[in-house]
C-alpha cells in the first residue's frame, strides 16, 4: 500500500512545533522514549519496545561448512524483516528501499565492528563451524527502527546460548541442552546505534525521532558506538550538509546515550539470568502487565454451573438413539448399493415412495437425526464421564477428518469390519458439524 | 424477543450469541396485540427468525426499540451520511481523490462545494484537509464524498486546517465525543478554548491559542481512549491545576 500522504496542515504544524523546540509527545531534544527489554523463554529471543515501536529478535545456530576464504571462522547472518503487521506501508515479500537500508546498516554495525569472536565459533577447521543467524522482526513501526533493531540484535546475541561441543580426536559430539549446559557466545563489545534527525537545513537536531517527525525531517545521521566510546559505524542519509562541529557534538551525545542504554541492557540481562536461576517464571507472557484496562471494562457475568451434569445426562437420555447402521450393502435397485446410516435414503429409488413429499420428509428426518446425533456428541464432550453408548468420539478440535475415532467394540450397531466405511460416516458427521 | 434483548442490555456479548423467539413466549388471545418491532443497529444481524450478534462488544438500547452493539475499533468502514476528515491526495481534472483511512480512496467532485461552478473552481490543493460527508458508501463501489448538504449549503463542510494538528483516535472515542451531552467535551471546554473538528473515521483536528495548548489537548484526547471516567476527570483536573 502506498504511504498515506502527510497533509500540509500536519507538516506545517510539526515544523512549527520544532521551530519552537517542542516535540509532539512532550519530550526534550535529547530524550529517548521509554525503553523496555523483555526476553522470551528460549535463549536468544528478546523483545524491545521504544515507545510504540516494537521489535523482536531471535538468534539461532547451526553447524555448516565454513567459507573457503576463512576456514577457521564462524559465519554470522543478519536479517531484518519488515512485516506488514508493523505498518500498512510495508508489503510482504517485496524488498523495499527501507528494508535494504536497514539490513545493510545492521550488518555494518555488528559484523564489521567484530563484536563477536568468530574464531571461537569454529569446531573443526575447514569442515564444521557454527553459523549464527539473527532474525529481527519489526512488529510495530513508530519511528527509529534502526536503533531498536540494533539494540534488539545485540541483546539477543548476549542472551543466546549455543550447544556445547567436545572434540575427541576425530569425533565431534554436540551435546543437547539437557546433557550439558549451553554456553554463551563470546562478545567483545556491544555496539548500539543512535539516530539523529535534522531539521531547518541541518541547524536543529532531534534524537530518537518518532514516525511523524521522520516524515518531515531533512536528513538522518546514524552513529553506532559502544560504551568504550569507540565508533563502530557512522552513516548520514538524506543528503544534508553537516558541519564538523555538528558531527562531533552528535558523537558526544551518542556516547552518553549509549552508556545509558548499555546499562539498561546489562541490567535486563542480569534480571533475566537471576529469574531463570531461581526457577522463577520467565518469558514473554510473564512480562505482560495484568489487570490493566485496555478497553472499556465490564464486570464478569456469572455463569450458572451448579447442575450442569444432571442437565447434561437428561439431555442425553432424552435424545433419540442414533439411527441403525447397516453392516453389509443393501441393494434396493440393481447397480446401487447402500451402506452406513439407517435404511432411509434420499435417492428416491424405491418405487413405493415416489412421492416428492415423502422424500422431503425423509431428508428432513435424516437431517434431524443427524442433528440430534451431533448435539448429543457435543454434550458428550462436556461430560467428564463420557458414556460409551456413542460410537464417535472426537479427540480434538482440529478440522481434519482423520481425528475422528470410532470404538468398534462399544455397540452392536457399529460393525467391526466397517472400518473405512465408518470412518467416512464419521467424516460425514464431522462435516455436518462444521456446516452448523 | 425484545424483552430478552432488554434483559441483556449492558452485557458483553460475543459473535455467535443469538436471540430467537422463545417457544414459551405467550401471546394473549384476549387483549390487543401489537406486533413488536425491533430495530437492529450495527453489530446485530437478522438471519431468518433469529437475531445474531456479529461484533463483540456491549449491547446498548435506546427506547423504544433500538438495539446495537457498541464495540472498539480503529479501522473505519465508510457509511452513508457520516462526516469525515479526509486528505486530498490526487487532483485530476474534475475529481479529487481523498484518503480517509479506508480500504480505498473516495472521490470528491469539484462541483460538490458551496458556490462552485465550472468557471468558479474551489481552491483545493493536494494535501489539504476536507471535512465532508459520504454520498455513496457501498462495499462494492468506490465511495463518493460531497462537501454540501442536500440543499446546496456548506453547513460547516469544506476545506480547512491551517495551524492545527491532526491525529487519530479510536472510532469509539469519536462517537463518545459526538453524543449530545458528551462529558469529555464539557470537561475539555473548561480547560482551554479550542477549535475541534471530529471526523467519524477516527481523525480529530485541534487548534488552540498556542502550540503548547494544542499539543496538550491532542495528548489528552489520545489518552482518554483507554481511561475510565474517573481517571479522566483526575487527569483533566491535574492539567487544569498545572496550567494555572
Amino acid at each position: 500500500m502506498k504511504e498515506t500522504l502527510l497533509s500540509n496542515c500536519e507538516r506545517d504544524f510539526l515544523l512549527q512545533a520544532i521551530a519552537e523546540k517542542k516535540r509532539l509527545d512532550g519530550r526534550q531534544t535529547y530524550d529517548y522514549r521509554k525503553m523496555k527489554i523483555t526476553f522470551g523463554t528460549d535463549y536468544g529471543c528478546c523483545f524491545v519496545d521504544l515507545g510504540k515501536t516494537r521489535v523482536m529478535a531471535q538468534v539461532s545456530c547451526e553447524l555448516v561448512a565454513p567459507k573457503e576464504s576463512r576456514p577457521n571462522e564462524g559465519i554470522m547472518f543478519f536479517n531484518i524483516e519488515l512485516s506488514p503487521m508493523a505498518s500498512p506501508t510495508f508489503e510482504q515479500g517485496r524488498q523495499s528501499e527501507l528494508s535494504v537500508k536497514l539490513n545493510r546498516q545492521l550488518e555494518r554495525c555488528l559484523r564489521n565492528s567484530k563484536c563477536i569472536d568468530t574464531e571461537s565459533l569454529c569446531v573443526v577447521s575447514g569442515e564444521k563451524v557454527w553459523k549464527i543467524r539473527v532474525d529481527v522482526h519489526v512488529l510495530n513501526h513508530d519511528g527509529n527502527l534502526m536503533d531498536v533493531a540494533s539494540i534488539a540484535a545485540i541483546t539477543a546475541l548476549c542472551h543466546f546460548r549455543r550447544p556445547d561441543v567436545s572434540i575427541q580426536g576425530d569425533e565431534v559430539t554436540v551435546y543437547s541442552p539437557e546433557e550439558r549446559d549451553p554456553i554463551p557466545l563470546s562478545i567483545y563489545h556491544m555496539p548500539i546505534s543512535v539516530s539523529f534527525s535534522f531539521f531547518q537545513q541541518g541547524t536543529y537536531l532531534l534524537v530518537d525521532p518518532c514516525e511523524r517527525e521522520e516524515r518531515v525531517m531533512d536528513g538522518l545521521l546514524m552513529i553506532a558506538m559502544n560504551k568504550h566510546r569507540e565508533i563502530c559505524s557512522i552513516q548520514s542519509s538524506g543528503g544534508i550538509m553537516l558541519l564538523k562541529e555538528q558531527v562531533m557534538r552528535c558523537s558526544k551525545i551518542a556516547s552518553v546515550k549509549v552508556s545509558e542504554i548499555t546499562e539498561l541492557l546489562i541490567k535486563a540481562l542480569e534480571n533475566d539470568k537471576k529469574a531463570r536461576k531461581e526457577g522463577g517464571r520467565c518469558g514473554f507472557a510473564e512480562s505482560m502487565p495484568q489487570e490493566r484496562i485496555t478497553a472499556l471494562k465490564f464486570e464478569e457475568t456469572s455463569v450458572e454451573m451448579t447442575d450442569v451434569a444432571e442437565r447434561a445426562s437428561d439431555v442425553v437420555q432424552g435424545a433419540e438413539a442414533p439411527p441403525l447402521m447397516v453392516p453389509s450393502p443393501v441393494v434396493p435397485v440393481p447397480g446401487v448399493g447402500q451402506v452406513g446410516l439407517g435404511l432411509q435414503n434420499t435417492w428416491g429409488l424405491e418405487e413405493e415412495d415416489d412421492d416428492e413429499e415423502e422424500e422431503a420428509e425423509e431428508c428432513a428426518n435424516r437431517g434431524e437425526e443427524g442433528e440430534e446425533k451431533v448435539t448429543k456428541m457435543e454434550v458428550e464432550r462436556h461430560k467428564k464421564d463420557a458414556s460409551r453408548e456413542e460410537d464417535v468420539v472426537v479427540l480434538s478440535d482440529s478440522e481434519e477428518e482423520e481425528v475422528v475415532v470410532l470404538h468398534p467394540e462399544t455397540s452392536a450397531k457399529t460393525p467391526n469390519t466397517a472400518g473405512p466405511r465408518s470412518h467416512q460416516n464419521g467424516a460425514a458427521t464431522s462435516k455436518k458439524r462444521k456446516k452448523k | 424477543m425484545s424483552s430478552a434483548l432488554r434483559d441483556r442490555t449492558g452485557e458483553v456479548l460475543l459473535p455467535g450469541d443469538e436471540f430467537s423467539f422463545d417457544t414459551d413466549d405467550t401471546i394473549s388471545l384476549t387483549g390487543p396485540v401489537k406486533p413488536e418491532k425491533v430495530v437492529c443497529g450495527p453489530g446485530l444481524r437478522r438471519s431468518g427468525d433469529r437475531l445474531l450478534v456479529c461484533k463483540s462488544g456491549v449491547l446498548r438500547h435506546k427506547p423504544p426499540n433500538m438495539f446495537w452493539m457498541d464495540s472498539q475499533q480503529r479501522r473505519y468502514v465508510p457509511a452513508k451520511g457520516e462526516t469525515i476528515i479526509g486528505i486530498v491526495t490526487v487532483k485530476s481534472g474534475d475529481v479529487f481523490k481523498v484518503d480517509f483511512g479506508g480500504s480505498e480512496q473516495a472521490s470528491l467532485s469539484y462541483l460538490a462545494f458551496e458556490g462552485a461552478t465550472k468557471r468558479n473552481r474551489p481552491n483545493v490543493q493536494v494535501g489539504d484537509l476536507v471535512f465532508s460527508q459520504f454520498l455513496l458508501a457501498n462495499q462494492d463501489m468506490e465511495p463518493e464524498l460531497v462537501c454540501v448538504d442536500s440543499s446546496g449549503r456548506a453547513n460547516g463542510m469544506g476545506v480547512f486546517g491551517g495551524g492545527g494538528l491532526l491525529f487519530t483516535v479510536s472510532l469509539g472515542l469519536v462517537r463518545r465525543l459526538l453524543t449530545p451531552h458528551s462529558e469529555i467535551l464539557s470537561d475539555l471546554k473548561q480547560l482551554f478554548p479550542c477549535e475541534l473538528v471530529m471526523g467519524m473515521n477516527g481523525r480529530l483536528w485541534v487548534k488552540s491559542c498556542s502550540l503548547q495548548q494544542t499539543l496538550v489537548i491532542s495528548n489528552l484526547l489520545q489518552s482518554c481512549d483507554t481511561m475510565t471516567a474517573q481517571q479522566r476527570r483526575e487527569l483533566f483536573r491535574r492539567v487544569a491545576q498545572g496550567a494555572l
